[in-house]
């Protein structure tokens, strides 16, 4: 049956997100980006809302059944709010995500409860490289096992709270197939950059690159190792839904400005060649978010093409998040162009979204 | 509920069963009735109609109340999603054979939004008889199109044979031909007429009159020559002190302050749109699936997965392509979906063939493009289906059209502020 309706459960997280996303994340998201931090009692309401909590099952620690749905709905909330505040928050779902989607029993227990009980704690992970052609499933930072353990090597960008970090999941090259591996933070041959990255947004997200000299670690799920192609896709979901966030987030700065800015004798939005982009920016973000919604919802239900799917999603959303921030600078016209106005940031923030990859998982 | 993208059982067997009639009776004949223009497809009207008779579906292509038979609990209907998915199937066929698909069509929708129960009863039972029967829809004039508070035709009451005269000239009417003519091997159809029976109320005046085939006064006047859509006929018809009885118009006979006859038009259109965008998007997938064909005969794949830098130009123009596809299907099924749970889809409808009227247009063209004399020739369908697609951006609204209604939506503005 066809059905667009989310359910009670999942409509009560989204006001819950949306509230702290638009009390919360919103105001703050201008002084945190100018300020290059993040408030911590921001970071731990957030993560009092419980997401990753609601999405760990019982025997782990939390209360819930993880489903990329509700994920890619209230990461898309979430965003709305403000990008870097929301990846912050989720940062420690991307080291406890993969290990309950991955992850052996004994991993399982060893960090979950641990987490999902306790306070916001930097636990996070590193995908990405410095290459222009990027591709997850082609990884230059590489394993090999060495009897029981394994032994990376390589450089890794973008890690989100690396350098507090407790422990991390780095993603390798093992023999042509990506698997993530578990690193601990005072693991030998792990260096992590006293710098922190600089990028065209998110200057608000502490992330930091990794030196991998020679790094013992242990298989997200042991010997037998894991499907990473569900990691992919639950990371590629996440990535579509923060993209929706973020043109959300544009587009209603931008129609409200509209409606209250004259030229000519009238508001601008009275003008067609803001009403239709207006209307076009509407229209292409609904057809991004149920292209989302469904390869969620093709991944919560083991659909054989759900790795297409996301791909498909996170893809048209990034070249979405572009049009919509874009057309949201050129609506507030000089004003856009100016950083006191929120909608220079998402447009910055927009463009990261054709590259960024594994920042947020669902 | 909770959000669920499961094909209904019923509507995946029709989706079966229609793909075949595409293939076996559609595809098969399309070329023949695109190049003989006027020629009438008798075997595919036949077949349509004694196949929907027999599966309980009269009335043609139209909404029914079916409940999915799975699961105990009270579940919605599914008659638009299903409707949509049938316009989809039937127009990935031929949308011009669809279009042509006996039935009561827009002229029939106009009954359902504004008629009253008695006379959804005189004129609706008819689609279900021996033969094959047709309704049009006659808005559009040629001083009046996307701004139909602009049509001329005039209905004036005669108080004496409590008759309404009417007077003025339509055009474009899709299937005006084979609901006016009284063709031997089809039931007795009709056209819905919209007048005004007072030009100083402007919309408010507006009113829809059912004139029956055969209407003295009433001629077809012409059948234009199309881009596309060839095997569907579009009328020019003119009204010459044409009478139509008391009780042939929908709604209330006289003008009250209200705009309820336009709002008649506009529920149709609302039920509608998301219809046209279903029929413009099955276009699009036949192309899409051509082109993907063709391709893999040459020995190029699409590597799915891939950084979008590492992919070359075909690639990314197929991926791109498939995205538009499904999301503006999604969007389709959004709108009917909601049509069926009786939720307010004004907003959705339009804005799914505001998003269908972009890609069935840019799907196709992009199609030919890549195919390059492939595309272009005859001896394929797909130059075809680039020439039918075009209508999708047109009828039932323009792009702009719909652009407008989107925006009035979203920015809480009437047609006064946002013209
Ligand atoms: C970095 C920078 C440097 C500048 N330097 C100078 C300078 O040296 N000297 C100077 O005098 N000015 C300068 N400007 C101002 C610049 O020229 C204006 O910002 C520009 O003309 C737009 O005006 P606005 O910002 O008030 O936008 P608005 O006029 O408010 O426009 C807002 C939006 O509405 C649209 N719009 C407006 N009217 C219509 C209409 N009739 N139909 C359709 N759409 C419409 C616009 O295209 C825009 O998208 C500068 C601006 C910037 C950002
Ligand atoms: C094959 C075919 C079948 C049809 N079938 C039917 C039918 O069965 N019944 C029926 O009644 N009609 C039918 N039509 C008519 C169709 O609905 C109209 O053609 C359509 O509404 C556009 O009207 P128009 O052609 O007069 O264009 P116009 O209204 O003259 O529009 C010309 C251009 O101006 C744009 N435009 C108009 N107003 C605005 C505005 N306010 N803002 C911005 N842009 C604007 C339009 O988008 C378009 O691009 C059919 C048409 C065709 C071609």
């Amino acid at each position: 049956m066809y059905s667009f309706e989310p359910n009670e459960e999942q409509q009560m997280l989204v006001d819950a997100v949306g509230k702290y996303a638009t009390n919360d994340l919103r105001p703050a998201a201008h002084d945190a980006e100018e300020g290059h931090e993040l408030p911590k009692k921001l970071i731990s309401k957030g993560w009092e809302l419980g997401f990753l909590q609601a999405s760990t099952p019982e025997a782990y620690g939390g209360f819930g059944e993880r489903s990329a749905v509700t994920g890619a709905l209230a990461v898309e909330e979430m965003a709305f709010g403000d990008l870097a505040g929301a990846l912050a928050v989720l940062t420690p779902s991307l080291f406890a995500t993969p290990i309950l989607l991955g992850g052996s029993e004994e991993q399982k227990q060893q960090y979950l409860p641990a987490i999902v009980g306790g306070d916001w704690a930097p636990y996070t992970a590193a995908l990405m490289e410095m290459s222009f052609d990027f591709d997850p499933n082609a990884l230059k930072t590489t394993a090999k096992a060495d009897g029981g353990s394994y032994v990376l090597n390589g450089e890794k960008i973008f890690v989100p709270f690396a350098k507090a970090a407790e422990a991390m999941i780095v993603y390798a090259n093992l023999n042509g197939v990506t698997q993530g591996f578990i690193v601990d933070k005072n693991a030998a041959g792990l260096s992590i950059s006293d710098e922190r990255e600089k990028i065209m947004g998110l200057n608000a997200l502490p992330m930091y690159r990794l030196k991998l000299e020679n790094v013992t670690a242990s298989r997200l799920g042991g010997a037998s190792g894991h499907d990473f192609g569900l990691i992919l896709s639950a990371m590629r979901i996440a990535s579509a839904s923060a993209a929706l966030g973020v043109a959300k987030s544009s587009f209603e700065y931008a129609k409200n400005y509209a409606k209250e800015r004259d030229a000519f004798g009238v508001k601008i939005a009275q003008k067609q060649a803001i009403a239709f982009m207006l209307a076009e920016m509407a229209t292409e973000i609904e057809a991004m978010r149920l292209l989302t919604w469904e390869a969620a919802w093709k991944l919560d239900n083991n659909k054989e093409d759900s790795c297409v799917s996301a791909y498909l999603a996170q893809t048209g959303s990034a070249d979405m998040a572009m049009m919509v921030t874009d057309r949201g600078v050129q609506i507030y016209g000089g004003h856009g162009y100016i950083r006191e106005n929120p909608v220079e940031l998402l447009m910055r923030n927009g463009r990261g979204f054709a590259m960024l990859l594994g920042l947020a998982i669902v | 509920m909770t959000i669920d993208f499961e094909t209904p059982k019923p509507i995946a067997q029709m989706q079966t069963m229609l793909q075949s009639v595409a293939e076996n009776m559609m595809r098969t004949t399309s070329r023949e009735f695109d190049e003989n223009e006027h020629g009438i497809p008798w075997d595919y009207i036949e077949f349509m109609h004694t196949a929907m008779k027999a599966a309980g579906g009269g009335g043609g292509l139209t909404p029914t109340d079916e409940k999915p038979k799975e699961g105990a609990e009270k579940r919605a209907s599914i008659g638009y999603q299903k409707l949509a998915a049938q316009i989809e199937m039937l127009s990935w066929g031929d949308v011009g054979y669809y279009l042509i698909t006996p039935g009561g069509g827009l002229g029939a929708a106009a009954v359902q939004a504004a008629g009253s129960p008695e006379q959804k009863a005189k004129f609706l039972a008819r689609f279900n008889d021996d033969k094959p029967t047709f309704a049009a829809m006659c808005m559009t004039e040629a001083g009046a199109g996307s701004d139909t508070s602009a049509i001329r035709t005039r209905a004036v009451l005669d108080e004496a044979t409590k008759e309404w005269v009417i007077n003025g000239e339509k055009i474009f009417v899709t299937g005006g031909d084979k609901s006016f003519t009284e063709y031997e091997k089809l039931g007795k159809g009709f056209i819905v007429v919209w007048a005004s029976i007072d030009p100083t109320a402007g919309r408010s005046g507006m009113r829809a009159f059912v004139v029956e085939s055969g209407t003295q006064g009433v001629s077809i006047v012409k059948l234009e020559h199309k881009l596309g859509i060839r095997a569907s006929d579009t009328a020019v018809i003119s009204l010459v002190d044409a009478r139509v009885p008391y009780e042939n118009v929908l709604g209330s006979p006289t003008v009250e302050k209200t705009t309820t006859g336009f709002k008649g038009a506009m529920a149709t259109f609302d039920a509608t749109r998301p219809l046209v965008a279903a029929s413009g998007l099955g276009v699009a997938r036949a192309a899409l699936e051509f082109l993907k064909e063709k391709l893999k005969e040459n020995g190029v794949q699409i590597r799915y997965g891939l950084p979008r830098n590492k992919l070359t130009s075909i690639e990314r123009d197929v991926i791109d392509m498939e995205i538009m596809l499904k999301s503006a299907w999604l969007m389709v099924l959004k709108a009917v979906w909601m049509a069926d749970n009786k939720k307010p889809n004004a907003l959705e409808s339009s804005m799914s063939k505001v998003r269908a009227g972009d890609v069935t247009t840019k799907v196709t063209q992009k199609a030919v493009e890549i195919l390059g004399p492939i595309g272009y020739s005859r001896e394929f369908l797909l130059e075809k289906w680039f020439r039918d697609a075009k209508i999708t951006d047109i009828y039932e609204g323009t792009g702009q059209i719909n652009r407008l209604v989107v925006a009035r939506q979203i920015l809480g503005y009437t047609g006064a502020e946002l013209r």
